[in-house]
C-alpha cells in the first residue's frame, strides 16, 4: 500500500459513529481531490456529522442544499466556475445511497446527461441511515431494515439492490467506477481518475455501517474486503462504456462468510428457509462473478 | 435617456431586461406560459447577444437547485417558472432564502390543478409567500420590464441578500404585446451594483454552507431571515427611487396610490387586473363617486404599513385577490385585515375573489364589487366577508 497523503481535507472531529465506513470512505476520497476543489453534499449521515453549526470537518468549500439535489447543485456550481472561466477548479458531488440511487436519481441523471465536468461519490451503506435504517433502492435482497424488517412473514428485504453504476454508465459518461474502503489505494486512485477526466463521472463506494449493519466497529474494513472477496461488490472501472481493470478474485468466499457477522442477515441463520436465502444472495455472487470474470484461475 | 421604445409581448420584454442585467448563469426548465421568457434568452445565448451559461434541467427542481449552486459560488443567476413548476420548486425555494442567495425568479403567474388550468391567477406565488422570497408583482409589460432589472439591485444589496420573485400575469401580460421602453445594456449595468457576495464558494477562502441548525441556533437563523426581509422595505424604495430618477419613471413605493385623495371607498389588487380597476374608478369618479384604488408592488416584504397610511379616512376597503386559501379568504385580504386589527384605521373591509384560472374580469365586474362596496358603507356594515365574483349563478354566493 502506498503512503497516503497526510493532509486531511475532511478532518476529525466529526460526529459519525465508531467504525463509520462513510466517514473513512469520505477522509479517503477527499485526499484524492486537491485543495482547489467545491464539493456539494446531499442531506445524510455526511453532512449531518460533518457540519453542525458552527462547526465544520470541511477544508475545502462545501455546500449542503437539500437530500436530492446535490448533483443538480453542483452542475450550478460547475456552470458558475465555467462563467467566471474558472474551469480549473474541480467540483465533487456528494451524496449517500438514498440521497444517489432513490431521491436524488433525477438530478443526477440531469447532471450526467448535460455533461457537466462534475465527479460524483455516492457513499452506499445500503439504507437510509441517517433516519434509522430504512430500506432504500440500494439496499441489498433479504436484509433485515426497519422498513424490510425480517419477521414470521418476512425475509427482510424482497428486491435486488438496485444497479445505479450501471444507470449512470446508461449516460455515456467517460468514466463510471466501483470502489471499497477496504482498498483505499484504489478508491483514491478512482476517485483521482473520476476528478481529473473532463466530463461527468461516477463513482460508488461500497460503506459499511456498524449501525445499520449490526457488527462490530473494528471489522468495517474487513467486511467491506468480504463484500469483494465474495463477489457480492465487485470493484471495475468502466471508461468510455468499456469495462475495465476488474478485481480478480482469488479463491472466492462464500458469502456466508460476508453475511454472518452481520444483524441485519442473522435471520437467514436462524429462521427457517434461510438456506434458500442465503443460496439466493450466493447465486448473485455467482452471476457477478460469471458476468465479471471475477475468478482467477 | 436613450431608451429605445418597442413593440413586444412581456415575456421578450422580461428577457430583455435581463439581458441587460446579464446574469452569468440561467438554469430554467420550460413551463407555460413561462416559455417565451427561457427561449427567448436562450436565443439571445445561442445568437452571441448573451453570455451566460444557460443550463437546461431536466426538471424545476433542479433548476431552482442549478441556480442555488451558481448563486452561492458568487454568480449573478436568473431563472424563470410557473404554476406547477414553483409548487415543484417549493423544498427549494427555502433552502434559496435560508441560505441568503439572492437569485432572481421571473413568475409567469398561473393557476394550479387540480383541474389543470394553465392560465391566470395568483394561486402558485401566493402559495409560496412563506418561503422567504421577496415577491413583487407587475400591472404592466415595462413594469414587468423594469421589476426584472430592480429585482436584483435589491436582492444582491448587503442588508437584504434574499432571492426575489418578479411576478406577472401569465397570458395578460406574458404574452400580449404592450410599448415598452428597454434600457441600454449599459445603463443597466451602470444602475446595477456588481454581485460581490461577502460569502461564496471559493478554495481560496474555504467556508461551509448549509450547516446543520441546531434549536440552539436555528432561531437566530430565522430571526436574520425576517430581519433582512424588514431591511428590504426601505431598499425597494430606494431602488424604485433610484430606478424612476435614471429612467424616467414613476415607480415608487410598496403601493401606488391612484385617486385615493377623499376617496370613501378603495379598491386595493395586485398585478395586471389594475388597468382595468383604474378604468373602472374613472368612470364611477366621472359619475361622481369618491371612489380611489391602490396597487400593491411588493407583497413580500409586506406592504400592510403603507397601505394602512393609505387607507385613512377610507369607509370601506375592497380587496381584490385572484387567489384564495380553502378554508379561509383572500391573501391580500387577510394580511391586510390582520395589520389593521393593531391599527387605529378601521374600516369596513371586504373581500372579493375574482379571475380565477383565467376568468376574465371586465369592468362590469369590477363596478359589481364597488357596488357591494357602497352598499357596505350604506349599511355600515359588511354581512359577508368573502364573495365569489362572477360565480354561476347555480351556486348560491349569499
Amino acid at each position: 500500500m502506498t503512503r497516503l497523503e497526510k493532509k486531511e481535507r475532511f478532518t476529525s472531529g466529526h460526529r459519525a459513529c465508531g467504525g463509520c465506513g462513510l466517514a473513512l470512505g469520505a477522509r479517503l476520497a477527499m485526499k484524492a481531490v486537491d485543495d482547489n476543489s467545491i464539493a456539494t453534499c446531499a442531506t445524510g449521515c455526511l453532512e449531518v456529522t460533518s457540519s453542525p453549526y458552527p462547526q465544520s470537518s470541511w477544508k475545502i468549500p462545501w455546500l449542503h442544499s437539500l437530500f436530492e439535489n446535490s448533483a443538480a447543485v453542483a452542475g450550478g456550481v460547475e456552470a458558475a466556475l465555467r462563467a467566471k472561466g474558472k474551469q480549473d477548479i474541480n467540483v465533487v458531488a456528494q451524496g449517500g445511497d438514498g440521497g444517489t440511487v432513490d431521491i436524488g436519481m433525477r438530478s443526477l441523471s440531469g447532471m450526467l446527461e448535460r455533461g457537466h465536468d462534475v465527479a460524483y461519490i455516492c457513499y452506499d451503506n445500503e439504507a437510509y441511515m441517517n433516519t434509522g435504517i430504512q430500506r432504500s433502492g440500494s439496499t441489498p435482497m433479504n436484509a433485515s431494515t426497519t422498513t424490510s424488517p425480517a419477521g414470521e412473514e418476512s425475509f427482510g428485504n424482497e428486491n435486488r439492490k438496485k444497479n445505479a453504476l450501471k444507470i449512470a454508465a446508461a449516460h455515456n459518461i467517460p468514466y463510471v467506477a466501483s470502489a471499497s474502503v477496504a482498498y483505499p489505494d484504489d478508491l483514491i486512485e478512482k476517485v483521482k481518475k473520476a476528478n481529473e477526466i473532463n466530463g461527468p463521472t461516477y463513482v460508488q463506494i461500497h460503506t459499511p455501517c456498524p449501525t445499520g449493519w449490526g457488527h462490530e466497529g473494528d471489522i468495517t474494513v474487513k467486511l467491506a474486503r468480504l463484500a469483494v472477496e465474495t463477489g457480492l461488490w465487485v470493484l471495475y472501472e468502466r471508461e468510455e462504456g468499456e469495462i475495465k481493470d476488474v478485481k480478480k478474485i482469488k479463491d472466492r468466499k462464500p458469502v456466508e462468510e460476508y453475511l454472518k457477522p452481520q444483524k441485519r442477515f442473522k435471520h437467514l441463520f436462524k429462521k427457517e428457509g434461510g438456506e434458500e436465502r442465503i443460496q439466493e444472495i450466493q447465486e448473485i455472487a455467482d452471476s457477478n462473478a460469471e458476468k465479471f470474470h471475477l475468478d482467477e484461475e | 435617456m436613450s431608451n429605445q421604445e418597442e413593440v413586444m409581448e412581456g415575456s421578450h420584454a422580461v428577457a430583455h431586461a435581463i439581458k441587460g442585467a446579464d446574469p452569468e448563469v440561467i438554469a430554467a426548465y420550460p413551463i407555460t406560459p413561462q416559455t417565451h421568457i427561457v427561449e427567448k434568452l436562450s436565443q439571445f445565448v445561442a445568437d452571441g447577444e448573451l453570455d451566460s451559461e444557460y443550463v437546461k434541467v431536466e426538471s424545476e427542481f433542479s433548476a431552482m437547485s442549478s441556480c442555488v449552486g451558481s448563486s452561492a459560488t458568487g454568480a449573478r443567476t436568473y431563472t424563470a417558472t410557473s404554476s406547477q413548476g414553483l409548487l415543484l420548486m417549493n423544498e427549494v425555494l427555502y433552502n434559496a432564502s435560508g441560505l441568503r442567495l439572492p437569485i432572481v425568479m421571473g413568475v409567469a403567474n398561473r393557476a394550479l390543478g387540480a383541474p389543470i388550468n394553465i392560465w391566470n391567477d395568483h394561486s402558485d406565488s401566493i402559495g409560496v409567500r412563506d418561503a422567504g422570497w421577496i415577491q413583487l408583482y407587475a400591472e404592466t409589460n415595462q413594469e414587468a420590464l423594469d421589476m426584472s432589472i430592480q429585482a436584483y439591485e435589491i436582492a444582491e444589496n448587503q442588508d437584504v441578500m434574499l432571492p426575489t420573485m418578479v411576478c406577472m400575469d401569465g397570458y395578460i401580460l406574458t404574452h400580449t404585446y404592450e410599448p415598452v421602453s428597454i434600457p441600454e445594456r449599459e445603463e443597466i449595468q451602470d444602475f446595477l451594483s456588481p454581485y460581490e457576495p461577502e460569502h461564496k464558494l471559493d478554495p481560496e477562502n474555504p467556508e461551509t454552507f448549509g450547516t446543520v441548525g441546531f434549536p440552539r441556533d436555528y432561531t437566530e437563523f430565522r430571526y436574520q431571515q425576517f430581519d433582512a426581509m424588514d431591511n428590504a422595505t426601505d431598499v425597494i424604495k430606494q431602488v424604485f427611487d433610484e430606478y424612476s430618477d435614471k429612467f424616467g419613471r414613476e415607480q415608487r413605493g410598496l403601493i401606488e396610490e391612484y385617486r385615493t385623495e377623499d376617496a370613501d371607498i378603495v379598491l386595493i389588487s395586485l398585478g395586471s387586473i389594475m388597468g382595468v380597476v383604474k378604468e373602472t374608478v374613472d368612470s364611477l369618479r366621472e359619475e361622481g363617486k369618491k371612489i380611489g384604488a391602490i396597487k400593491v408592488r411588493a407583497f413580500r416584504p409586506s406592504p400592510a404599513q403603507e397601505l394602512i397610511e393609505a387607507i385613512k379616512g377610507s369607509d370601506v376597503i375592497a380587496v381584490l385577490d385572484k387567489n384564495v386559501s380553502i378554508g379561509k379568504k383572500g391573501a391580500l385580504f387577510t394580511e391586510l385585515k390582520d395589520e389593521l386589527y393593531s391599527s387605529d384605521v378601521n374600516p369596513l373591509a371586504k373581500n372579493f375573489i375574482v379571475g380565477l384560472g383565467g376568468r376574465d374580469v371586465p369592468e362590469d365586474s369590477v363596478k359589481k364589487i364597488a357596488k357591494k362596496a357602497e352598499k357596505a358603507k350604506e349599511h355600515g356594515r359588511v354581512k359577508k366577508e368573502i364573495e365569489f365574483i362572477d360565480l354561476k349563478e347555480v351556486y348560491d354566493n349569499d
